[in-house]
């Protein structure tokens, strides 16, 4: 079973984590201002990579928070997690 | 609130009631529940009012008299109490926490305990939760939310072989019976 690092309380089962999908996607200030093409990179289009991953991860049957993880997509190694609002390691 | 922490005139609400339990698991009957959210700055404040220390670790659980309080997220509390201590300490955690920012609700009834106690409990536990139950990796006083089979529980480990589960009382019912199959399988 893959163990994910929750910073808040360790290395847990992954059966207990709910995927929050790609992390650091920015919402735009004044999403009225955005051209349609901008707006719809947004809301639909994400990286999907074949290695390196920043992702959203909440340890829903557990401390209920939301924080970030590095994973490799292909080897599902994780290199790091850190908590929402720290930068990418 | 009052009317609410009587859980003791509603028994037809208990979920497991006419479950007598066996050497492994026990229903345990009343007490009241608190979800205690308090931010950072009023730790101090509240641990006053409650009589316990709230700034120790996250997934721990502090204990004074018939007050236990679980650490099960960096500001999530889950008290366990008597049901008549509930208005008392409602009332102290208003009065000492003057600035409002802190929520209290009242989840006597939605949940339900079950004593956990043998010394095949771990494996027991084992059989639908994935957390490792070593003495090293989840000591005696450690207390966390997680999972048994589908259910959302809450689990404290009162001594090496001793645990108490807190669950909904809707999944009550099936996370017992559950309890139950995967004993058959362990004759302590």
């Amino acid at each position: 079973m893959l163990l994910i690092p929750c910073p808040y309380c360790g290395n847990r089962p992954e059966i207990e984590f709910a995927y929050g999908g790609e992390a650091h996607v920015v919402r735009a200030a004044d999403p009225r201002k955005e051209d349609d093409a901008a707006w719809t990179e947004f809301l639909y289009f994400r990286k999907n990579p074949r290695g390196d991953h920043a992702e959203r991860w909440r340890h829903a049957f557990g401390c209920g928070r939301f924080f970030n993880v590095k994973r490799n997509t292909y080897t599902d190694h994780i290199e790091a997690s850190y908590r929402i609002g720290e930068m990418l390691p | 609130m009052d009317n609410l922490a009587e859980t003791t005139s509603l028994s037809r609400l208990f979920a497991l009631s006419g479950q007598a339990g066996d050497r492994h698991c026990r229903p345990v009957t009343g007490g009241a529940r608190f979800s205690l959210r308090v931010p950072q700055a009023s730790l101090g404040a509240a641990g006053e009012a409650l009589g316990l220390d709230l700034t120790g670790p996250i997934n721990r659980a502090v204990s004074a008299g018939q007050r236990t309080a679980l650490r099960l997220g960096p500001d999530e509390w889950l008290l366990l109490l008597a049901e008549t201590d509930a208005a008392t300490v409602a009332a102290s955690l208003s009065q000492r926490l003057t600035d409002g920012l802190y929520s209290l609700a009242d989840i006597s009834h939605r949940q339900t305990g079950i004593a956990l106690e043998g010394v095949a409990v771990t494996d027991i536990l084992n059989g639908g939760c994935p957390l490792d139950f070593d003495p090293a990796a989840f000591p005696v006083g450690m207390a966390t939310r997680t999972i048994f089979f589908k259910a959302e529980i809450v689990l404290w480990r009162q001594d090496l072989t001793r645990f108490h589960m807190e669950v909904w009382r809707s999944f009550a019912p099936y996370v017992w019976s559950l309890l139950a199959n995967v004993g058959c399988e362990y004759a302590d």
